[in-house]
């Protein structure tokens, strides 16, 4: 058959042979390896695992698609230089709709066979899978555990080949149609094709485009994907596990900070006085000054404390904490008033007889404070208050401030990450509603 | 049976044998198939020309499974309604014997086996069943009807005297697999793994014209 004696070691590149129906010349990528070749200019498949290349059959494909990646062209992915051999345009019906993807065949002489599938610009490495998965569930639906991994189903169709050109390892041919299975753990991906004598099995990793587009060098711009794929990896991916931890992680560094404040919190006493009002001198200059006290340390709290025996009466505080030396003024006023009785429904009260305010940053030194009393000038009897200046306290509010504001980036990533997660299986057998796309039968 | 050199009883070319036990070879000049009777070779037959054949692998191929070196010595070519597929038969360093098979460049490396539970009877076989071999649970997934196309180099046993073989094969959920050959009486167990191209770090493989190589 051949004329040259062949060199011992050496498979020369296959020949071009000639279309046994239609006479055109059909160039071969992978003789021996592929077991169906198509014939680009009559669409005969010819049963390449015999050297008498019989055609094995002739159908007319409804359609004629471009493969983005040229056939024959090279492309080094996963460290294994491959070539693109053969393309088919498959699809399935859901509902009425077409639904399209294709899927080229690579091929290298010592690696044997892969596959790149894509769909809506969404592409998949595919190696085909001598293991088989075992059955499981997974979040309540069927699924497969791999080695470490476990996969959700994702949707079941009948898929048909609607185009094909090129070299394939089996006999494909137009109007081929296998019941296709997906499972998906992203960026990973579990396939099963069913026909009639067999189940073949394969496993797809999601990649993007542009690599693909670099690998074989396509000179035509890499188109973006379209919407979110089965087995695209979220970019929430771990985000929102790790985003719930960190909060975690600062929650209890603020609640540590808030045990170590409170334990060293000063809490000293800095002053101490109870002050008599007299409604009835409230015309006139009424406001009075302190003994001088001292606040120590720097800058740091006081909270002030007042209780006031009010029953059914107000009174205002206008005060002032006055630095003996700088002259520095913080001014603020506080009202205390307590009310009570009774009406229709029942006894109520309203107000209390004590106050506190807590004023930040106050720095060290000696100071006083100025008094400025109001209240009713009609009222009866004098009102007692008893004033207290604390150097000092703790202070929680702002870590449980601090941890509601915390909690906004994680609550943010799990509304996104669902958000992306609901897009993915919007185009699954499990989409919400009412629409069903099992398998016909 | 320790001659490691013969002639071809054909031709009269040097045969010479890599592995003791084997009982069948084919001349590599004339294809005459080659038994070793107690001290002589007796041609019965002549090995058919293989179909298109782009495996990778060769006669002499070496290379290393579970840390055990071997190298290819012979060959078994089968053909299917899908095709063909090559069992290039293997002698291990230790003197032991395997199978590499290379179906479309998808490869998995086999021992015969004892059966630690009787077979199923050829009409039991359903696909999808479950048999346990060697504490290896192990599911049905293809029964193959299948044809020697040829041979070559040297063999464990006869092959000229056998034409239709009948093997079902079996898958596992950890990359393992079983064969039960339904050819011989009683059948015959292989177990084994399938292995990745670059796992067996071969060397000595076929150059493929405007490829480097592997």
């Amino acid at each position: 058959m051949n004329p040259a004696a062949p060199r011992k070691g050496f498979v020369p590149k296959a020949k071009a042979l000639n279309c046994p129906n239609c006479g055109s010349q059909i160039e071969l990528r992978a003789l021996g390896a592929a077991a169906g070749v198509i014939c680009s200019y009559c669409s005969s498949t010819i049963d390449a695992t015999n050297p008498q290349l019989k055609i094995i059959g002739q159908w007319q494909a409804a359609m004629t698609i471009e493969p983005a990646i040229p056939l024959g062209s090279r492309g080094k992915l996963k460290g294994v230089l491959w070539e693109a051999i053969g393309f088919q345009q498959r699809g399935i019906n859901v509902d009425g709709t077409n639904y399209f993807w294709r899927e080229y065949v690579l091929w290298n002489p010592y690696q044997g066979f892969r596959y790149l599938s894509e769909y809506n610009n969404h592409w998949n490495f595919v190696t085909p899978m001598q293991t088989l998965p075992a059955p499981t569930t997974v979040m309540g639906t069927p699924g497969l555990v791999l080695g470490p991994d476990r996969y959700r189903h994702f949707q079941t169709a009948r898929a048909y080949t609607w185009f094909v050109i090129g070299e394939f390892p089996w006999m494909v041919q137009v109007g081929e149609t296998v019941d296709a299975a997906d499972y998906v753990a992203p960026p990973k991906m579990l396939s099963s094709e069913m026909t009639e004598n067999e189940v073949t099995w394969s496993q797809s990793e999601y990649m993007a485009g542009t690599e693909i587009w670099q690998a074989f060098q396509v000179k035509t711009p890499c188109p973006p994907p379209i919407g979110v794929f089965a087995n695209q990896p979220s970019p929430f991916a771990g985000k929102v596990a790790s985003s719930w931890k960190l909060y975690g992680l600062m929650c209890m560094v603020l609640f540590a900070m808030m045990v170590f404040f409170a334990i060293t919190a000063r809490g000293q006493k800095a002053f101490d006085k109870t002050v008599i009002i007299n409604p009835a001198s409230m015309a006139g200059e009424k406001s009075f000054v302190t003994e001088v006290f001292t606040l120590d340390g720097n800058n740091d709290n006081l909270e002030v404390n007042i209780d006031a025996d009010v029953a059914n009466k107000w009174i205002y505080l206008s005060m002032a904490l006055i630095n003996e030396e700088t002259g520095q003024a913080f001014d603020f006023g506080r009202e205390v008033s307590f009310y009570f009785g009774s009406d229709s429904d029942g006894s109520w009260t309203e107000g209390s007889r004590s106050d506190d305010v807590l004023l930040p940053n106050i720095p060290g030194g000696r100071y006083y404070l100025r008094v400025e009393p109001d209240t009713d000038p009609t009222l009866a009897g004098p009102i007692s208050a008893r004033i207290q200046l604390v150097r000092g306290v703790p202070y929680y509010f702002r870590y449980f401030l601090g941890m509601f504001l915390l909690l906004i980036p994680p609550i943010w990533t799990s509304i996104r990450s669902a958000a992306f997660e609901a897009k993915r299986w919007s185009e699954s057998d499990y989409a919400g509603g009412s629409s069903s796309s099992d398998g016909e039968d | 049976m320790s001659t490691r050199n013969a002639i071809c009883p054909n031709c009269g070319a040097e045969i010479r044998f890599r592995w003791s036990g084997a009982v069948q070879t084919t001349c590599d000049y004339c294809k005459s198939i080659l038994v070793r009777n107690d001290i002589n070779l007796a041609l019965v037959g002549k090995a058919a020309d293989l179909p298109i054949d782009i495996s990778p692998i060769q006669i002499g191929t070496e290379g290393i499974f579970n840390t055990k070196a071997f190298q290819v010595i012979g060959r078994i070519v089968y053909r299917y309604d899908l095709g063909t597929w090559n069992e290039w038969h293997l002698m291990f360093t230790d003197g032991s014997s395997g199978w590499l098979s290379d179906a479309q460049a998808e490869y998995a490396i086999s021992f015969g086996n004892s059966f630690t539970d009787a077979p199923p009877a050829p009409g039991q076989l359903q696909r999808g069943m479950m048999i346990v071999q060697h504490n290896v649970p192990l599911y049905l997934t293809v029964i193959t009807h299948a044809m020697y196309e040829t041979t070559e180099g040297e063999l464990p046993f006869t092959s000229y005297d056998k034409e239709k073989c009948y093997f079902a094969d079996f898958r596992t959920n950890d990359g393992r697999f079983g064969t039960v050959d339904y050819s011989e009486d009683p059948p015959l167990l292989f177990l084994g793994q399938f292995v990745e191209f670059s796992s067996l770090q071969l060397k000595n493989l076929k150059e493929f014209e405007g490829w480097p190589t592997a």
